[in-house]
């Protein structure tokens, strides 16, 4: 029988690891072990060098992450301009800090270096959809919002 | 697509398009750039389709969705040609109002015209603005004339004429010689002159040959490469295509960040439809020239926009760099000859063929040539992508296109080159902006990121955010980055927290000066920059820290505590609303903060509109 992440590993070799597992997270929302052991086994790589890729790159989630993604963006434009409150704000709202998941399992937070959307900032970006010009009290709303969706 | 096989294909292309243009009385040249679609561009898009298909419009007026404009704070933006009307924060119900009055009765509307904030005047012309007008827009202004997705629009504006020429007269020394006459230098960082690298990889053995375009812009604060790739990804592909005529390479990959979701969109069309047109292939044009261009999407890791660390993240691997006794030109990806250069470089190319050596070498300084983009943010007025004649003065760059301070502020600083730069004081706003004055006066020109900062940023606080930022992407790899580091974090940490001592300081001295030197990577070398500098310039600011235990720009969590003037308060409970943490209290009519529990995270600060809320 064909696995799930058959097609995701298609006419793929070692050198293409990342590409893989950057579609198996987009198809799951992290990187499941028991698929890490399949792609271990086609891609003939050893599993301690696929975690060992995984581990390294900040963009791949080993956890399952909630329903809804909050991104605050920490970079340096969006620093100046405040960034570091909605990680407070995000703190006061949901109890969680960037890398975790709310317990009901609807919210996560990360931190990113940045977006290049710099000109914008702060920026936060919610399920992918970018907010510019944030505020606390924007966040709030936005979270509120979101809430049960 | 038919595939074009010659110069008189591509020429007969051009004309067909330029005439399909201009049966259209008006063109709607609408920014959709990562940055207006944050702004809400794509709803106005679609509500001026709606708009021209009702009033029947479709085949009078047309619309072009295009890469970042530049003038992102202004966004969504929105020109019509042919008299260059520029209109900006449109919302979609505006729209309505502009195809009834600008676009069938050429009425201007004047609430969507830009003020100037030094005159406070309307201006109606986007060449008019002087955020634009004192730029030198060579690479930005192809993207409000091209439709990314639509490889018609580039050619139309000469686009791939350069390869052809290059591929038709087939002398790559040639090709070599004239980019090295035209002093170009990379773009990405380093400032390595392009031609010099093109040719050690050229004369390098080894088969097959690779060629990169490293679009992996880390640096925080920065984006004019995501905007380049997203808005004009057919100038990348046909540098990369001249490069690799020059240099001999059979295989390009653009390596691009993750986190430019759509730039990774546009490459890909754009590389489907240079392959459709016969631009890219096997025996492009029946010559024995082969070339094809993949995309690798990294995985988020700073250090992967360094070239080894790059390549070894292509090969699949964990992005650690490793040390360039053999260069990558001789030695790369898979252990073949592989010239990676970023995306503005690559972009640079085909305008230096087509203009000549002599034209491109015109422009800048004696040792930086050229024009460089920016990406100008922070407190600043006018944020947006910059592009200027190299050696243009940080001056003119801040106060004439930026427009200076936010209203009643004073900058202080520039930061340039992300976190291998370094604070620039505004005591030396007039230094050119070139590879080695910005690197004596102890910063780096970078990838072209420029944070503004002004009284309310704490530099100390920026060092840390510096330290913070490398600690986290220090790959490990060597000792002095990874150790040497987070040292120093803990040094400026003690210093932000009022337990910092001067002893320390000359300590964090020391410590930058062993990782800078014993670094195995460019990145670790310069990983001590943020730091030294801001202690160079604002050395006070840590002497306050230290000795009086006193943050002057009232931003280190530790030196500072809220406090509410019950007498200024106006009980309009805002504040107790903002608080993410619920530590406001009212007693008997009294607003208090509580400090035990107050995480300072001055949301309160922020909300507060009389100015009860005190700082200490």
């Amino acid at each position: 029988m064909k696995t799930t992440i058959s097609k995701i590993l298609e006419n793929k070799i070692s050198e293409d690891l990342i590409e893989v597992l950057q579609d198996i997270q987009a198809k799951y929302g992290y990187l499941p072990e028991e698929q890490l052991l399949e792609v271990s086994d086609k891609l003939s790589i050893p599993i301690i060098e696929v975690f060992r890729v995984a581990n390294f790159y900040k963009s791949f989630y080993l956890e399952a992450r909630g329903k809804h993604l909050i991104t605050v963006c920490m970079g340096t434009a969006c620093h100046v301009r405040g960034a570091p409150k909605f990680v407070d704000e995000v703190l006061g709202q949901l109890g969680i800090k960037p890398g975790e998941t709310t317990e009901d399992g609807e919210f996560s937070v990360e931190t990113v270096n940045c977006v290049g959307a710099c000109a914008l900032g702060p920026v936060v970006i919610l399920d992918g959809k970018y907010y510019d010009h944030m505020t606390p009290g924007k966040l709030r709303a936005l979270i509120k919002r979101t809430k049960g969706k | 697509m038919a595939k074009i096989k010659n110069n008189k294909d591509l020429i007969a292309l051009s004309e067909k398009n330029i005439k399909e243009n201009s049966k259209y009385s008006k063109t709607v040249t609408i920014c959709a750039g990562t940055g207006c679609c944050a702004s809400g561009c794509l709803e106005v898009l679609t509500e001026l389709e709606k708009e021209l298909k009702n009033k029947k419009l479709t085949n009078k007026i047309k619309i072009r969705a295009t890469g970042c404009h530049g003038f992102c704070e202004q966004g969504p933006l929105l020109v019509i040609e042919p008299n260059n009307i520029f209109y900006r924060h449109v919302k979609p119900k505006d729209v309505p109002e502009i195809v009834s009055s600008t676009l069938e009765n050429n009425k201007i509307i004047e609430a969507l015209l830009y003020i100037d904030p030094a005159t406070s005047k309307k201006i109606t012309k986007e060449t008019n603005i002087p955020f634009y007008k004192k730029q030198e827009r060579i690479l930005l202004n192809q993207n409000k004339l091209i439709d990314p997705c639509n490889v018609n629009d580039y050619i139309s504006i000469n686009g791939y004429s350069a390869f052809v020429k290059v591929l038709n007269t087939n002398n790559p020394e040639n090709i070599i010689e004239e980019i090295k006459k035209s002093g170009l230098r990379g773009r990405g960082g380093g400032g390595f002159p392009t031609g010099r690298k093109w040719e050690s990889c050229r004369k390098a053995e080894g088969s097959p040959k690779y060629i990169i375009c490293n679009a992996d812009e880390g640096d925080p604060g920065a984006y004019m490469d995501r905007s380049v790739l997203e808005g004009n990804p057919h100038a990348v592909i046909e540098g990369m295509l001249i490069g690799a005529l020059a240099i001999g390479a059979e295989h390009g990959y653009i390596y691009v960040r993750n986190e430019y979701p759509l730039a990774v969109k546009n490459a890909k069309i754009a590389i489907g439809q240079a392959e459709e047109l016969g631009l890219l292939g096997k025996k492009i044009f029946g010559t024995n020239f082969s070339f094809d261009i993949k995309i690798s999407r990294g995985g988020g890791a700073f250090v992967c926009g360094e070239s080894t660390a790059l390549m070894a993240s292509l090969e699949g691997q964990v992005g650690e760099p490793r040390a360039k006794d053999i260069h990558t030109t001789e030695r790369g990806f898979h252990e073949l000859p592989t010239n990676l250069n970023n995306v503005e470089t690559w972009a640079n190319v085909p305008s230096i063929i087509n203009n000549g050596a002599a034209w491109f070498a015109k422009k800048g300084t004696k040792d930086s040539k050229g024009t460089k983009i920016f990406a100008l943010t922070g407190q600043i007025q006018n944020t947006g992508l910059v592009e200027v004649h190299m050696g243009t003065s940080l001056k003119k760059i801040i106060y004439d296109i930026g427009g200076g301070p936010l209203k009643g502020k004073k900058i202080k600083a520039v930061q340039t080159g992300g976190p291998s730069g370094g604070c620039i004081s505004e005591k030396l706003f007039d230094l050119p902006v070139d590879f080695e004055a910005l690197a004596e006066a102890g910063s780096m020109v970078g990838s072209g990121g420029m944070v503004v900062m002004d009284e309310s940023t704490c530099m100390v606080d920026v060092a840390k955010y510096f330290l913070t930022f490398l600690v986290d992407e220090s790959c490990g790899k060597c000792v002095t980055c990874r150790i040497g580091l987070s040292r120093m974090l803990e040094i400026i940490t003690d210093i932000t927290e009022g337990k910092g001592t001067m002893e320390q300081l000359e300590l964090l001295f020391e410590t930058a000066e062993t990782v800078s030197l014993a670094s195995l990577c460019a990145l670790g070398k310069t990983a001590p920059n943020p730091v030294l500098s801001t202690i160079k310039y604002f050395r006070e600011e840590y002497e306050a820290h230290i000795n009086k235990k006193e943050c002057p720009a009232k931003v280190c969590k530790s030196l500072i505590t809220y406090k509410i003037d019950n007498k200024v308060c106006t009980e309009c409970n805002a504040c107790l609303k903002a608080c993410p943490h619920g530590v406001i209290t009212v007693t008997n009519g009294n607003y208090i903060i509580n400090s035990d529990t107050c995480t300072k995270c001055g949301i309160c600060f922020d909300t507060c509109k009389f100015s009860a809320i005190k700082v200490n």
